[in-house]
């Protein structure tokens, strides 16, 4: 099933990188677009901290009044960069249905980063998604 | 942290400052590596001259659980233009955890020409050093390897067994809870699969980290280690110590601080490790 169409653009612009390595600076490059928000903006509590993500990761959903969500990712290490690459991904949903959002799947990390992700490093990354799928849920 | 030379340590020459790195960011004798758990952080920017070592890609069998051959050995070594003389400095994030696991899978083809940067990507970055995103081409090399030898520095379940039935030393470098059987994988970390908990009989538990100043993450002096290994895990120099954590990857760490800093001669790493141990048939466990 696609994903909704911000994200799936993206995933399809990742697609035209089968080479690793270009894949890995095309991620960066995404990753170098994050612009981390306030304590104010994404409140850096125990309860919005992504479990399991050593990159200091925050996350936020505003409602919206068409009844659709904004999100939000706070990563406050800078040395982070699969996490913002990521939360710059995940934020594209903001506005989209809340159902589709809370549907996507959450393999959608490896789809982005491929399966050559230490155990620790995927389940961070994974755990970014369920959080947005929750919210939206 | 005081001098590398000033912290006691059996081999010093093992560590280099960030300050020596930047000295010798143009020689050719030298290659820096940079080993990495996250997979953007080399293309992210590294160290100017640094290639890549990627622990998933260059180091394991993309089909066997083991390390690469000879040959793929070799065809690394070429790629990252080195030749048996060259001295690699490895460095890396989370506090070297991945470049001294680098640096062991080295070792087992013999080549023990290697230092660890102290501190790793953590203390180059907060001191502001020069960071570059260009990836360096170096000639490529012949290197002729032996074929790897995991006689030295690796150990198999079966000498583990044999180990424990002597009431050989063993380290358990993982967390105390996964030490005591009340998880499976470390904190924050997927279960990869272990089907029981705890240790091996007779093990220590000093988790590998203990080993870092967690501010800078360079290696603690001599002093402290020797406190931390041979006081509190009563693991000496004259042991012979085989070291364990999950897969075998924070034990090379703790298999670096061993064999070097404190100079104990015979420490073997059991790659194999919780994920094989916790799942053999009628292998004794202790919690």
């Amino acid at each position: 099933m696609p994903y909704p169409k911000p994200l799936q653009e993206r995933l399809d612009d990742l697609s035209l990188f089968p080479d690793r390595a270009d894949r890995i600076d095309a991620l960066v490059e995404i990753g170098a677009e994050y612009r981390n928000f306030t304590p104010e903006e994404v409140p850096r509590s125990a309860e919005n901290r992504v479990p399991g993500c050593e990159s200091e990761v925050f996350f936020a959903a505003d409602p919206q009044p068409d009844g659709t969500q904004k999100y939000k990712f706070a990563v406050d290490n800078p040395q982070g960069i699969s996490a913002m690459a990521l939360a710059q991904m995940l934020q594209s949903l903001s506005g989209q249905s809340r159902r589709d959002v809370a549907d996507i799947d959450e393999g959608v990390v490896f789809e982005i980063f491929g399966r050559e992700l230490s155990m620790g490093k995927s389940l961070g990354l994974v755990n970014m998604v369920r959080m947005l799928k929750a919210a939206a849920s | 942290m005081s001098e590398i030379a000033e912290r006691g340590y059996a081999r010093a020459e093992m560590l280099v400052s960030t300050d020596w790195v930047a000295e010798h960011l143009q020689d050719p004798g030298i290659r820096l590596v940079e080993s990495n758990e996250d997979p953007l952080l080399y293309a992210a920017g590294h160290v100017p001259g640094a290639v890549e070592v990627d622990w998933t890609r260059d180091l394991n069998d993309p089909i066997h659980r083991d390390y690469l051959q000879k040959d793929g050995f070799e065809a690394l070594m070429s790629r990252i233009g080195v030749t048996p003389q060259t001295t690699i400095v490895f460095y890396g994030d989370k506090n070297n955890w991945w470049a001294t696991y680098a640096a062991w899978v080295f070792h087992l083809f013999g080549h023990e020409n290697i230092k660890i940067m102290d501190g790793g990507r953590l203390k180059w970055s907060q001191e502001s050093r020069p960071m570059t995103r260009e990836v360096p081409q170096y000639p490529p090399t012949t290197y002729a390897a032996p074929s790897r030898n995991d006689s030295k520095y690796r150990v198999f379940r079966d000498e583990v067994f044999a180990h424990v039935k002597l009431g050989g030393k063993l380290v358990d470098v993982r967390s105390p809870e996964e030490f005591n059987g009340t998880r499976l994988h470390m904190e924050n970390y997927p279960n990869e699969g272990a089907l029981r908990g705890g240790h091996i009989p007779g093990a220590k538990n000093i988790p590998w980290a203990k080993a870092v100043d967690a501010t800078d993450g360079t290696f603690l002096p001599a002093w402290d280690l020797q406190r931390v290994y041979q006081e509190t895990a009563q693991v000496g120099p004259s042991d012979d110590v085989i070291v364990y954590c999950r897969i075998g990857e924070r034990s090379s760490h703790t298999w670096f601080v061993l064999h070097y800093l404190l100079g104990y001669p015979r420490v073997r790493n059991y790659d194999g490790s919780w994920t094989e141990w916790g799942n053999l048939v009628g292998a004794p466990i202790e919690r």
